[in-house]
């Protein structure tokens, strides 16, 4: 359900870099951590886009997958659920996210008017 | 017309965590403390407040009390003669299902930050989007009541990561449940190691002392630095 306001957030972002040209796509990356539904957010993401530069973009997303690192002992892992202990050496205190928790605008596609009006 | 891609690379929540560190410039240079409070609706945030809020030794406890519509939690608050604020998300935000930085900065001008040390924000009862948007708190507390399932810290690993401390309510209902409390504690402590949670019964009392010593850390006046 926080896909609307994420999608919001996208839009938001995309409308401050974009300087009121038309965005054709969106590539957005988002780690498994922030448990973002693909489908819904770019559900979303069409609604929040209209009537913004956004209007008809195509939103690409990149999935990050989930990893954590022991610093424990070194060991790097991919998790599917939120287990935050090192499978190696059994430790809690030192399991850290190497990957997982973006949330990020990566790039957008713009329309560029062929050439410029004379002044 | 011809398409240019342009690299950006930024946090997509940029926008709402300046504002958020704004709001938290704000209420340091006031000298107010604030929590984030937290949970699904119906866990027993008001109630758990309504134990504490007007008798945290040495703290004044002012309410900032989101909700997507009505000030029944607010009017309750308010009985205990402290300073409560209602923020509704509908109809100025859109119904919006959590609070954001943009909206407590709205509420700013009508809180009363010089008479109160410690300012609780209970967010708009959801286990999902509050833990996304910083509103310039200094410690983030939910509740989780065992009504809800032993699952729910791997169901909403980010909220149950997000918090400081989290606090297990309704432990009254424990002998009438099935919840199976060492799962819960377990699955709590897998997904986020460490965290401090305390039982409490907001109904019975149990738990409640400790959850005030807890609060009262955390909104005492922060001294002058030397």
């Amino acid at each position: 359900m926080h896909e609307l306001s994420l999608s919001g957030a996208i839009v938001n972002t995309v409308v401050k870099h974009a300087a009121g040209r038309p965005v054709s796509v969106v590539t957005v990356r988002t780690g498994a951590l922030r448990q973002v539904v693909p489908d819904t957010l770019e559900f979303y993401f069409g609604f929040v886009a209209k009537g913004t530069v956004c209007e008809g973009a195509r939103l690409e997303q990149e999935l990050i997958p989930a990893r954590l690192r022991c610093a424990g002992c070194g060991s790097e892992w991919e998790i599917d659920m939120p287990i935050f202990m090192c499978p190696g050496c059994g430790a809690a205190g030192d399991v850290e996210v190497a990957s997982g928790n973006e949330f990020e605008v990566e790039s957008i596609e713009v329309e560029e008017a062929e050439c410029i009006a004379p002044r | 017309m011809h398409r240019t891609k342009v690299k950006i690379v930024e946090e997509a929540l940029d926008a709402n965590n300046t504002i958020a560190q704004a709001n938290r410039a704000d209420f340091d240079r006031a000298g107010v403390r604030v929590v984030n409070f937290m949970s699904a609706p119906g866990a027993g945030k008001t109630s758990l407040l309504e134990r504490v809020a007007a008798d945290l030794p040495g703290v004044r406890v002012g309410v900032l009390e989101g909700d997507v519509q009505g000030s029944m939690d607010a009017d309750r608050l308010a009985a205990l003669h402290i300073p409560v604020t209602q923020l509704n998300t509908d109809p100025s935000f859109g119904g919006e299902c959590h609070l954001d930085a943009n909206m407590v900065r709205s509420a700013l001008p009508g809180l009363p930050l010089d008479e109160i040390d410690l300012l609780v924000i209970e967010n708009v009862g959801n286990l999902v989007c509050p833990a996304e948007f910083k509103v310039g708190e200094d410690a983030r507390i939910m509740v989780s009541a065992i009504t809800e399932g032993e699952e729910k810290p791997l169901k909403y690993p980010l909220m149950f990561r997000a918090c400081e401390l989290v606090l297990v309510n309704k432990i009254d209902l424990l002998p009438h449940l099935d919840f199976d409390l060492d799962k819960f504690l377990y699955n709590l402590e897998a997904v986020h190691p460490g965290v401090e949670h305390i039982m409490v019964s907001a109904k019975t009392g149990d738990g409640i002392d400790e959850w005030r010593d807890w609060l009262a850390r955390v909104g005492s006046p922060v001294e002058a630095p030397a």
